[in-house]
């Protein structure tokens, strides 16, 4: 059962296309993750379906109820901002319940929720306090009640982890992760973080340029984009890409790219690669093996440039067919800079696209 | 999908938003009504020879031309001509001078600068007065001047009708200079101090900086006050009133009294349309260029 | 050197650990009578006292009695303080109607200017909410030619509003000169807010349309709470403004009606009778007593206020 449905939305600012015919389906009770860098067009599609922006064409329901013109207020939804949003003159207490009051909502009833909401997040002593008081995490948590109070089985999150510094970034996360496991309602949830988006989602839609780039679960966004986008946006550092041309040799499939040979039998194509083709092999730092070939793989023999010790990971940087790429090893392996390595690569969990579409083959 | 038609229709565009459109009905009335209508009104009946009421006999460029070979209307314009050059010269020079002294991390800066702006706070009748004492032949500071043993000194602008208009300067300039100092201290604080330490490193003098690096990149402040002084100058009407009255006979007349006078004096509104579309003309002569260079870009608030 | 050493002077000759400790050490170069402070100071303080003569003058004058202004200096403090020149100007002075001094143009001018503040400011504040928060196609046209309209002369104007408001019965009225009032006050009143409301978080607001708040609620629940400052700063711009306006009030209004600049100038300037300038001090601060005492208590927030009104227009 789908709980949001977004049909052929269009937005135009003047002469500017933000949105252009976008289909969304979300189910009942799923963790959906907008994701893409700034000015794609997710914020706008989350005030679309709040209806805090008015659409140019198309139609947004809503627990099948079509919505597109309807009140934020009357939609079902509850909102939580990124600056919080939290109104400064009231107190805690009366911004979770200012809504309930507009909406008059009997006192008791009142009281009621807006206890429950603060024995949830854990905000009970904060409630007589101004929002200047409280800090960061706690304004955010603030904020969450106040959707949370609305009683509603939709609930939107604008960035709402950004302003927050690294350390509660990954406390509140859990916590966002905890409160939908235990609610078990929808949530749309805008960032520009991978991170948050790969820990959180049941689902994650990539976006560019107003464009959903590719709409699935997390492991398969990470390990089979769509396009070449997707497999450049996410991963950090991103992936190895080598542009090149398919040859075939003796049965087996090679990508051939300046030079240097990559053996990609063991790819699991959509559609056989012809040879001559001109594509984009990518591959992650972390499926490059360093000094480990097995007996009959193909060994690339590179120098280190720079090496990034991270702690539980060392990154190597090295020039390989002409670019530079980095490989992720255990920490505790260590290759100074001008060390020679030996590289082998994992082409089985490798992504191939197409040079000219950017479409994964 | 079982999709309700209920809220799928575009609602009615005019109903929506509908108390933001009934909130700015008084902008709307003074911009379309007021500010366009009204000015359209004056500069039409500018060609027609009303007298005591307008009446819409037209007479085309008759009011002009009687207008440009009225004596008075002459001398208002030499006199707006020589009095904005002044001022604007003296006001954004002293004003740039002192907010650079201002800015120099001085003590007492709250103070001084209460002393400077408190004539602002004043109207410009109490100005004109307070002037018209303070440049009494008789008793002000000419008689003090001369009382101290120089005989010979004479400074009796508001008698004398070749200096009058620089009487006026000086009550304007003491008025609206405080002004200009706070607009250019604005501008100076707006400006990154790392630009400052970076001249130090390279050695540049003061004045230097000043000339080459900080007023360059005051431009839109200049600008900005450039076009404050410019539009206070084409208005100006109270001071002259209260100061001298436009005498010693006509020789203080401005633009600003001209229509006045003969709208609601002389009763003769047509002259009095005439002479306010000249202002007109005179204000837009300002404005379009800066408007042009500020909004013509395209660039848009958000 | 020393004029290289414009900013920071203490930070840079004071505080240097690093220097302190490894430098040549050696007295702190002493800079309080420095050339450069002399100068300074020196032209500051001159102005200062340029800036307050004519406000000194004013007060001793209006402090003594018509034969001591004949034969002394209008520098020279009084010899004989007298307050007789203050009541007659507040009681007594004549303006060529009637000689009931200025006490009549202070309370025409108080009439004027509470309702013209309170209607200014509650107008624009709404408008410049609604431009914010609530646009609207076609709000962005009006409000150019508002802004545009702030910089044409008001004596191309006054005359077709004098016709409006003939028709509405109210020329010559309080109520009239409140409306003129009102309608130019207009293009700065709604650049203020507009802009202080546009600067105000946009997701405060989005959070109460999600509440449920409509344009009314938010306005009132939200935005007021949240911009007392800048209803001060408005108020400071109207109230002296308004206090120190002529032309309007000569224009719209009947001689009974007139607010005491006009009052003041009749008074002043009128041709009949010996001239007593001590009168005619007194009643200058008299008017100028009210926005003096507006920018002396509001301070920095005056200074807001013009900036605000200046720099953004």
């Amino acid at each position: 059962m789908t709980s949001v449905s977004v049909k052929d939305l269009s937005l135009n600012f003047g002469a500017v296309t933000v949105l252009d015919k976008l289909n969304l389906d979300i189910d009942h009770g799923e963790f959906l993750v907008l994701l893409g860098s700034s000015g794609c067009g997710k914020s706008t599609l989350l005030n679309c379906i709040a209806g805090l922006l008015d659409v140019s064409d198309g139609q947004i329901f809503i627990h099948d109820r079509n919505v597109t013109w309807e009140e934020p207020k009357d939609r079902g939804i509850g909102m939580v901002f990124q600056s919080y949003a939290l109104y400064p003159q009231m107190t805690v207490e009366k911004n979770l319940s200012f809504g309930l009051q507009v909406a008059r909502v009997p006192q008791a009833e009142i009281d009621k929720r807006v206890k429950r909401a603060a024995e949830i997040l854990q905000i009970q002593p904060l409630l007589r306090r101004k929002p200047s008081e409280l800090s960061g995490g706690q304004r955010q948590r603030v904020a969450i009640g106040r959707a949370l109070v609305r009683d509603v089985d939709v609930f939107l999150f604008d960035e709402p982890l950004s302003n927050l510094d690294a350390k509660l970034r990954s406390e509140l996360r859990v916590e966002i992760k905890r409160l939908h496991q235990s609610l078990k309602n929808t949530m749309i949830y805008v960032t520009h973080d991978q991170i948050e988006a790969l820990t959180l989602a049941d689902r994650i839609a990539v976006m560019k340029s107003g464009v959903i780039q590719q709409l699935a679960d997390p492991m398969t966004i990470y390990n089979a984009p769509e396009n070449l986008f997707v497999a450049g946006f996410i991963g950090s550092p991103s992936m190895n890409f080598f542009r090149g041309e398919v040859d075939a040799r003796d049965g087996r499939s090679f990508v051939r790219a300046d030079g240097v040979a990559f053996d990609v039998s063991a790819y699991p194509a959509r559609t056989k690669l012809q040879p001559g083709r001109k594509v984009v092999l990518g591959v992650r730092p972390e499926h490059v093996k360093v000094d480990e070939a097995r007996e009959g793989e193909t060994v690339h023999q590179a120098v280190v440039d720079i090496e990034e010790p991270m702690g539980a990971d060392n990154l190597l940087w090295l020039k390989l067919a002409g670019q530079s790429m980095s490989v992720r090893i255990a920490g505790q392996r260590r290759y100074p800079p001008g060390s020679t390595v030996r590289l082998s690569f994992d082409t089985a969990v490798a992504s191939i696209f197409d040079a000219a579409s950017e479409n994964r083959l | 999908m079982t999709a309700q038609t209920r809220g799928s229709a575009r609602p009615n565009q005019w109903l929506r938003n509908l108390n933001a459109k009934i909130a700015s009905i008084p902008m709307i009335l003074t911009a379309v009504v007021i500010f366009v209508g009204g000015t359209a009104w004056t500069v039409l009946y500018s060609f027609t020879n009303s007298k005591l009421l307008p009446r819409l006999s037209f007479v085309g460029f008759d009011q002009y031309e009687r207008l440009w070979e009225a004596p008075r209307w002459i001398v208002s314009i030499q006199n707006l001509a020589v009095f904005g050059f002044f001022s604007l010269i003296f006001s954004l020079v002293i004003g740039f001078v002192l907010a650079a002294l201002m800015d120099q991390k001085i003590r007492f800066e709250n103070t001084f600068r209460t002393i400077m702006l408190y004539p602002f706070a004043l109207s410009f009748i109490v100005t004109g007065l307070v002037w018209q004492w303070l440049l009494n032949p008789q008793y002000g500071i000419q008689s003090i001047m001369r009382s101290l043993g120089w005989e010979g000194f004479s400074f009796d602008p508001l008698y004398n009708s070749d200096i009058v208009i620089y009487g006026i300067l000086i009550a304007a300039l003491w008025q609206g200079t405080g002004l200009v100092m706070c607009l250019m201290l604005a501008g100076l604080r707006g400006i990154d101090e790392d630009i400052w330490k970076a001249a130090r490193v390279d050695g540049i003098s003061m004045w230097k900086t000043y000339v080459l690096i900080i007023i360059p990149m005051m431009r839109g402040v200049f600008i900005t006050t450039l076009v404050i002084i410019a539009s206070g100058i084409v208005k100006v009407y109270d001071l002259v009133v209260a100061q001298t009255s436009g005498g010693p006979g006509i020789a203080s007349e401005v633009p600003a009294k001209y229509v006045y006078d003969y709208m609601f004096l002389a009763q003769n509104l047509g002259q009095g349309f005439a002479a306010s579309t000249m202002m007109l003309v005179t204000v837009a002569i300002i404005i379009v260029p800066w408007a042009y260079l500020e909004f013509g870009g395209g660039r848009k608030r958000g | 050197m020393d004029n290289i050493a414009t900013k920071d002077t203490a930070a840079a000759y004071g505080v240097a650990p690093g220097r302190l400790k490894s430098g040549p050490r050696g007295a702190k170069p002493r800079r309080r009578l420095s050339r450069r402070n002399i100068i300074v100071y020196g032209t500051l303080i001159v102005v200062s006292l340029y800036y307050l003569l004519p406000l000194y003058v004013m007060i001793v004058t209006s402090l003594k009695g018509m034969p001591e202004i004949r034969v002394g200096n209008i520098f020279a403090p009084p010899l004989e303080i007298t307050f007789e020149p203050w009541v007659k100007a507040w009681a007594e002075a004549c303006t060529g109607l009637n000689c009931d001094g200025l006490s009549r143009g202070f309370w025409n001018s108080v009439r004027i200017t509470v309702p013209s503040v309170v209607i200014s400011i509650a107008v624009a504040s709404i408008n410049g909410y609604a431009l914010a928060n609530w646009r609207f196609k076609g709000a962005d046209l009006f409000f150019t030619i508002l802004i545009i309209g702030a910089f044409i002369p008001y004596q191309v104007m006054i005359y077709p509003i004098v016709i409006v408001l003939r028709e509405m019965g109210v020329y010559g009225t309080l109520t009239g000169l409140v409306i003129v009032h009102t309608i130019f006050g207009m293009p700065i009143l709604t650049l203020l807010f507009r802009n202080y409301f546009a600067g105000l978080p946009e997701e405060l607001f989005k959070a109460a349309r999600v509440d449920g708040a409509g344009f009314w609620t938010i306005y009132f629940k939200i935005m007021l709470p949240m911009s007392l400052p800048i209803f001060v700063v408005a108020m400071i711009l109207q109230v002296t403004g308004i206090w120190n306006d002529f032309l309007f009030g000569v224009v719209f209004t009947r001689p009974e009606y007139y607010p005491m600049t006009v009052q003041l100038n009749n008074i002043v300037n009128s041709v009949q009778g010996v001239k007593e300038y001590n009168v005619n001090m007194a009643a200058t601060i008299l008017t100028g007593l009210v926005p003096l005492t507006v920018y002396f208590v509001s301070g920095r927030l005056f200074v807001r206020g013009i900036a605000a009104g200046a720099v953004k227009g």
